[in-house]
């Protein structure tokens, strides 16, 4: 796990998978907070296989694309996590 | 200051670095100005495909003559260019489709060009990522695909160090011929020579009609898109009877399509990849391969070419004036036939002679 | 059917589009969010609890007024959020909303694209838990996490000292402040500086109120790399007593920011090299028009300004266009407009000198570090394509990029653009503006290659 949560944490939990594994992660939270709150990184570079956990939060890097099975390419950071969703990391 | 050489190249393309090489190697003196950086169009836009197949008859000669160069690229210029012999599959969508694909090989065949007709069922086996509009295919097993944007800097690299003078950023400003030898101006020198090539690309039309030799060279600018890095799957180069869109995957994994025209303003230079064209594009796209379906598209691009109104190119001697030869307005598919073109020009230059038949490409071709 | 286009729905184009509707026009606004607010003012999601002065500290105000004007401006405007305007053509947008493309026609349209921080790579800063200072900020504010347990701030500027104060203030732990501009530079600056007084006395505060909750600071340190295998675990650093490390395991980095200029580019816009942001910014007047007609510009997509100016530009340019629609002005209003922007651009000018950009930092970048996130081109790679012994070697940055693939990525150089450029002009010994800036093409952002139902002619 990643992030740290300080704050806003009274939020409805919401139950999504990770690469197939159950995971939970909080109403309001981007793909990538909800990913980083279950994992180290979002996918890894397709040319120097390291690990990425995003950089800019702000939809300008686009190191944070993953899977959405159902809904294809989705941009972690700027993405709002829906129950349910199966989350597939690049 | 004055330059003497003894030929003058307007225009770094492909073409043009590839005579400067050509004409350098046989000891020739030879200055290649170019107003840009070499390859900064048609030769570094377009979609990289190295294909025999699918060439009006009268180009395979050259097409033929410039795949064994770009088989030895690297013994030639130091390097392949990430030259690839993918193979170049030519897609049917419809029973027409696949009766052009058909009618072809009879052309092929006279030119040695080998190659391989597959049936519907079979190219969905070997191919299992074909759209099923896909009913079926003819196979070049010995075509393929390179980097467009590193073969002008390339060969412009090697025939700087075989002894050609290769000016960029040197725009040709005003040719003339005084009935021995050429004169060409830029904003600091003058540089004479008995013979001009006139390698200009789309522009080449502006310097042959300077000469007394207007031809209807018109802009043309491929619409090419290119996707994030997506798993390695499609090997051949791939394009469809019409050519209205082609599409390959290259080794770190993004797809390259095309298909359509951007717009362009050859007075700036300057073009556009049009969105239009490029949704358009998708469409065409998909249909060949659906599981492109929500990959991101990163990136797109044009450049400026010139089309002649038959599709192919004018390469010859000037009608006009001596010393003067042209060769340029490569209609979308010059890429493959470039290192080819320098070494038919050193020819006739040096030898007065080449063994290509070039006179489907005569420049006096289009006068009523 | 409306016919001005606001594209950007933080504090310029709240601004704007308030102007406008004044005026009697129905604005289109655009914004890739859900909501308005833009980057700083950024509203959080449904069912955050935090208050505005928590979430905005100083600029609560400022930031619920914003908010308090987009919403009065909402039924008076056509709202496009979760759109991405991805292309600009002559009179028209092309925009994606969830794998959707549409179409927005315009007469006039104000871009208000607003920016991204600046970076310079270092050797590590791919690794998880690195973050830009504006990413980390997000976090916190949007999301209510911090990006780690040990936080290092690290680079120069005004947002360095507001987010790690903010980190520190929610109860993060952080592990230390690195401003690589010296404190005899900001000194230097001060007076200038006091120009800007609220928002002077603001940035005195926060170091002020760091010092005394004892997080390490250190001023004209030299970054050296990002340390950790997988993750970050370490910041290593060079100040005048040597070499130490900061044990962390996260490390937000920015020194500055830049313009997200991409649409004003494809309109067409003319750019011009600003030695101060080094870098090229694209061509408009006071007013926000630019020399492409019914093209405007205002708030940090056209120039670093931060919030404030953002507001006034946002607003004069609507001026501007209301002026080219031959419809009533307000001059005593515009006049006002004028005066604020004129003080504000002096304090920004001190800004600049207090925490300047340190182009050589990036120039010093060892050849190992990542240049090119997207595609993992090293700087050594960048190097070597200038060199005299490189394939024709590159005199600028489109032909760096077509040699090595650097800024050919997903962000299309939006990261690597800046640093590439002074690598280069390093190698090539020549200066900053005659490597140019990388050509934008479109999309501005990816898109998905989808089926859109078009009949095609064969």
């Amino acid at each position: 796990m990643r992030l740290l949560r300080l704050a806003e944490t009274a939020r409805p939990a919401i139950a999504f998978t990770l690469d197939g594994q159950p995971a939970t992660a909080l109403a309001g939270d981007t793909l990538l907070t909800a990913i980083l709150a279950n994992a180290d990184h979002v996918r890894r570079s397709e040319f120097d296989g390291g690990n990425r956990a995003g950089f800019c939060w702000m939809g300008a890097c686009q190191d944070c694309w993953v899977n959405v099975e159902g809904a294809g390419r989705q941009r972690a950071c700027t993405t709002y996590l829906q129950p349910d969703m199966r989350i597939v990391r690049p | 200051m004055t330059v003497h050489a003894d030929v003058l190249i307007v225009g770094g393309g492909g073409a043009g670095c590839s005579a400067a090489l050509h004409l350098a190697l046989r000891g020739a003196r030879c200055v290649l100005l170019e107003r840009g950086l070499v390859g900064g169009q048609a030769s570094g836009v377009n979609y990289g495909g190295v294909r025999q197949q699918g060439r009006h008859p009268a180009e395979l000669p050259i097409a033929r003559r410039a795949r064994e160069l770009w088989g030895r690229l690297p013994a030639l210029i130091g390097t392949d260019c990430e030259f690839e012999v993918t193979g170049h599959l030519k897609l049917a969508r419809n029973p027409a489709e696949e009766a052009e694909l058909i009618a072809y090989r009879d052309v092929a065949t006279a030119h040695d060009l080998p190659l391989r007709m597959i049936g519907r069922n079979a190219i969905h086996e070997a191919y299992p990522w074909l759209g099923s509009a896909v009913v079926a295919g003819s196979f070049a097993p010995d075509d393929g695909a390179a980097n467009p944007r590193l073969l002008a800097p390339a060969l412009a690299r090697a025939a700087r160090a075989a002894g050609a003078d290769i000016r960029e950023s040197t725009a040709a400003t005003a040719l003339a011929h005084d009935g021995a030898r050429f004169t060409v101006e830029t904003a600091g020198e003058s540089f004479h020579a008995p013979v001009l090539l006139n390698v200009a690309g789309f522009w080449g039309g502006e310097i042959a009609a300077a000469f007394g030799e207007p031809v209807p060279v018109s802009p043309l600018s491929p619409n090419m898109l290119v996707t994030e890095p997506m798993p390695y799957v499609i090997e051949p180069n791939l394009g469809v009877v019409g050519g209205n869109v082609y599409l390959r995957q290259i080794r770190r994994g993004n797809v390259i399509f095309g298909g359509g025209r951007g717009e362009s303003d050859p007075g700036r230079p300057a073009a556009r990849p049009l969105p239009d064209v490029s949704l358009a594009s998708m469409n065409l796209a998909l249909e060949l391969v659906p599981h492109l379906a929500g990959a991101q598209v990163i990136r797109s691009w044009t450049g400026i070419d010139g089309e002649m109104p038959d599709h192919i190119p004018v390469i010859g001697p000037s009608r006009t004036t001596p010393g003067l030869l042209h060769a340029f307005g490569f209609s979308g598919h010059g890429f493959q036939l470039a290192p080819a073109i320098g070494a038919i020009l050193s020819e006739l230059v040096l030898d007065g002679r080449t063994d290509v038949p070039l006179e489907p490409f005569r420049i006096d071709r289009f006068a009523a | 059917m409306s016919d001005v286009a606001i594209i950007g729905a933080g504090p310029a184009g709240t601004r704007a589009a308030e102007v406008l509707v004044r005026a009697g026009l129905r604005p289109v606004v655009i914004d890739e969010a859900p909501d308005n607010g833009g980057r700083i003012y950024q509203r959080p999601p449904g069912g955050f609890t935090r208050s505005a002065k928590t979430l905005y500290g100083f600029e609560a105000a400022k930031a619920r007024a914003l908010h308090a004007a987009f919403d009065a401006l909402r039924p008076h405007v056509d709202f496009r959020p979760d759109t991405l305007v991805w292309n600009i053509r002559p009179h028209r947008l092309f925009t994606m909303r969830a794998g959707d493309t549409g179409e927005i026609p315009f007469d006039q349209a104000l871009l208000c694209t607003g920016a991204m921080d600046r970076v310079i790579p270092l050797p590590g800063w791919t690794l998880p838990g690195v973050t830009s200072l504006g990413g980390s900020q997000v976090a916190l504010k949007a999301q209510g996490c911090a990006i780690g347990r040990r936080v290092a701030f690290l680079g120069t500027g005004p947002l360095l000292w507001l987010v790690a104060y903010q980190y520190a203030k929610a109860g993060a732990i952080v592990a230390a402040v690195i401003d690589t501009t010296p404190f005899a530079t900001k000194l230097r600056a001060t007076p200038a500086l006091l120009r800007g007084r609220a928002t002077f006395a603001k940035g005195l505060y926060y170091i002020a109120w760091l010092r005394a909750h004892r997080v390490p600071i250190l001023e004209g340190a030299t970054p050296l790399a990002i340390e950790g295998d997988g993750a970050v675990r370490a910041l290593r650093i060079r100040t005048r007593r040597g070499e130490q490390q900061i044990a962390c395991d996260a490390v937000a980095l920015g020194w500055g920011l830049k313009p997200e200029t991409q649409l004003a580019d494809l309109a067409d816009v003319p750019f011009v090299f600003d030695p101060a942001q080094r870098g090229f910014l694209p061509q408009r007047d006071a007013t926000g028009a630019t020399p492409i007609p019914g093209i405007f510009l205002a708030g940090d997509g056209a120039q670093i300004g931060g919030a404030d100016v953002a507001e006034l530009a946002g607003a004069r340019s609507a001026w501007a266009i209301l002026a080219a629609r031959n419809l009533p002005l307000d001059h005593a209003e515009i006049a006002r407009l004028d005066a604020a922007l004129a003080r504000h651009a002096a304090f920004r000018v001190a800004l600049d000198r207090a925490f300047p950009f340190p182009a050589s930092l990036a120039v010093a970048m060892p050849d190992e570090t990542v240049l090119c996130r997207c595609e993992s081109i090293t700087a050594g790679e960048m190097r070597a394509a200038a060199r005299a012994d490189a394939t024709l070697p590159a005199p600028e940055v489109n032909r760096a990029k077509a040699l090595t693939r650097i800024g050919m990525g997903r962000c299309q150089g939006r990261l690597c653009g800046p640093p590439a450029a002074e690598i280069l002009a390093a190698t090539l010994a020549c200066p900053l503006e005659s490597v140019g800036r990388l050509r934008g093409q479109p999309p501005v952002k990816p898109i998905p290659v989808l089926s859109r139902g078009l009949e095609q002619p064969r």
